[in-house]
């Protein structure tokens, strides 16, 4: 008898609990709904910024945790396969236009006129000349990029790539795929390649 | 440029950048210090609001000391500290912006359009109503505890949906509030970063908004904070008062519970 009582509170409590508490994937369309309805197109940031690829979304979903190996491995390989190299092979452009581009902020912001110029912000997060103190830690150091690890074309394509879709290298970086985003355009990844990769950019001086 | 961006990049998370280097760095740094010998400029705000707050305003006339702001109409000490919270008569969590909305509307008969029609001020003549009632309304928890309760049903769901809201990552450039605030000692350009996931984190940064901007010239309220961090995420525009707007803001007022409420602060 006593087992029963204990049963049938178990389940209102079960029942309660369901009704109550909404799953995690319940919460996740609800926000996604919500966020629909809280937001309004401004110039050239419209509404369809709001939904999500599948990277987003499984990054999303595990809330800045670690993802599980096999989910990490499935979604670098994804992003690996969206990463487009210049057709004329030649992976690094200027590096003083890819200072400029690494110092520029602006860019895909409402505020921001459309016709204007877009950066990469890179300042924001690193470190990369030795000359421009007012940089940001979220992203590691870049100074003596390329003299601590050759300038071989391994690495050039290695950078190239990892400017291009870093989520290609490391699941759910904070850094965001310039190329694959179109932010940047290829000459612009290339400015910026430079930066890191030529032997005379500031950065390996 | 629709919004006044004359603060140095550091200022900026995600900021539109080092056009601005050393030298308005230098700049801002002295107006700040020039603001700070005078007292923190918030305080015209804090009186502007309390004279709104008194006066018979609207169509029908009467002033808002009859708002209810959560613990009973027209008690506004200590106020602050316990919202966003679920209102019986709208059936709605509220954060103190859309609960002034909802009191200009209802007590003083004002149009919903009219009582949103300027949210933030513009750094100079057109200076916003809002802001100003929420300078006073804050101004009256300073000292206080935050004490925001979790017990309604749509209050815990919209805790457990802000911070889902939080972790949301899209646009563009793949930001979410994550990319920048659940990290400890981060920083965008020179400007710190708080660590929003962690109490004292939440405690530190939610205790001291809204704040007199000095590189503005404006007082600033959470929801205008919220909304310039969706731009610079380079999402839409968050739309004033809107659900996403409080849930976010009740996730973040919820984390900061048992700081010690120190606002409206003044910020470079």
């Amino acid at each position: 008898m006593r087992n029963a009582t204990l049963a049938a509170a178990l389940l209102a409590f079960a029942v309660g609990a369901c009704v109550t508490t909404p799953s995690d994937q319940e919460l996740a369309g609800k926000a996604a709904v919500m966020l629909k309805s809280s937001f309004k197109a401004n110039g050239q940031a419209t509404l369809d910024r709001l939904d999500q690829d599948e990277t987003q979304r499984i990054c999303s979903e595990f809330a800045g945790k670690a993802l599980p190996g096999d989910v990490a491995q499935k979604l670098e390989k994804l992003n690996l396969a969206t990463i487009k190299y210049p057709a004329d092979g030649k992976l690094t452009g200027d590096w003083r236009n890819g200072e400029k581009i690494a110092q520029e902020g602006r860019g895909k912001q409402f505020s921001d006129d459309p016709s204007g110029p877009v950066g990469g912000n890179c300042y924001a997060c690193h470190q990369l000349a030795p000359q421009e103190l007012a940089y940001g830690t979220i992203g590691p150091s870049l100074y003596q990029f390329g003299k601590l690890r050759g300038y071989g074309m391994e690495t050039q394509r290695y950078v190239y790539g990892k400017i291009y879709n870093p989520e290609a290298y490391a699941a759910c970086s904070n850094m965001p795929r310039f190329g694959h985003n179109g932010i940047l355009s290829e000459q612009q990844i290339k400015d910026l390649t430079a930066l890191l990769m030529d032997p005379q950019s500031p950065v390996n001086r | 440029m629709s919004r006044p961006i004359r603060g140095t990049a550091a200022l900026w998370l995600l900021a539109a950048a080092s056009a601005w280097g050393q030298s308005s760095t230098v700049d801002e740094i002295a107006r700040y210090r020039a603001a700070l010998q005078d007292g923190n400029p918030a305080e015209l705000w804090e009186a502007r609001g309390e004279e709104l707050w008194k006066q018979k305003r609207g169509p029908k006339q009467v002033s808002l000391e009859r708002c209810d702001l959560g613990i009973g109409p027209g008690v506004v000490k200590g106020a602050y500290a316990r919202l966003p919270a679920y209102f019986a008569d709208s059936d709605r969590v509220m954060d103190l912006e859309t609960r002034l909305v909802w009191c200009v509307v209802t007590l003083q008969g004002y149009s919903e359009a009219e009582a949103k029609a300027r949210p933030f001020g513009n750094g100079s003549d057109r200076r916003s109503d809002i802001e100003a009632l929420v300078a006073f309304v804050t101004s009256e928890s300073r000292g206080v505890a935050m004490n925001v309760g979790l017990t309604h049903p749509k209050e815990i769901e919209m805790y457990r949906i802000g911070e889902k809201i939080f972790y949301y990552r899209g646009g563009p450039h793949d930001f979410g509030c994550v990319t920048c605030h659940a990290d400890e000692g981060k920083r965008i350009r020179l400007q710190d970063l708080p660590k929003l996931t962690t109490r004292e984190g939440a405690q530190k940064a939610y205790t001291t908004w809204p704040a007199y901007r000095v590189s503005q010239g404006e007082l600033r309220s959470f929801q205008w904070r919220l909304n310039d961090c969706f731009r610079q995420q380079r999402f839409p525009e968050l739309v004033f008062g809107s659900d996403a707007s409080v849930a976010l803001t009740l996730y973040l007022a919820r984390n900061a519970n048992g700081g010690i409420f120190d606002a409206p602060a003044i910020k470079r």
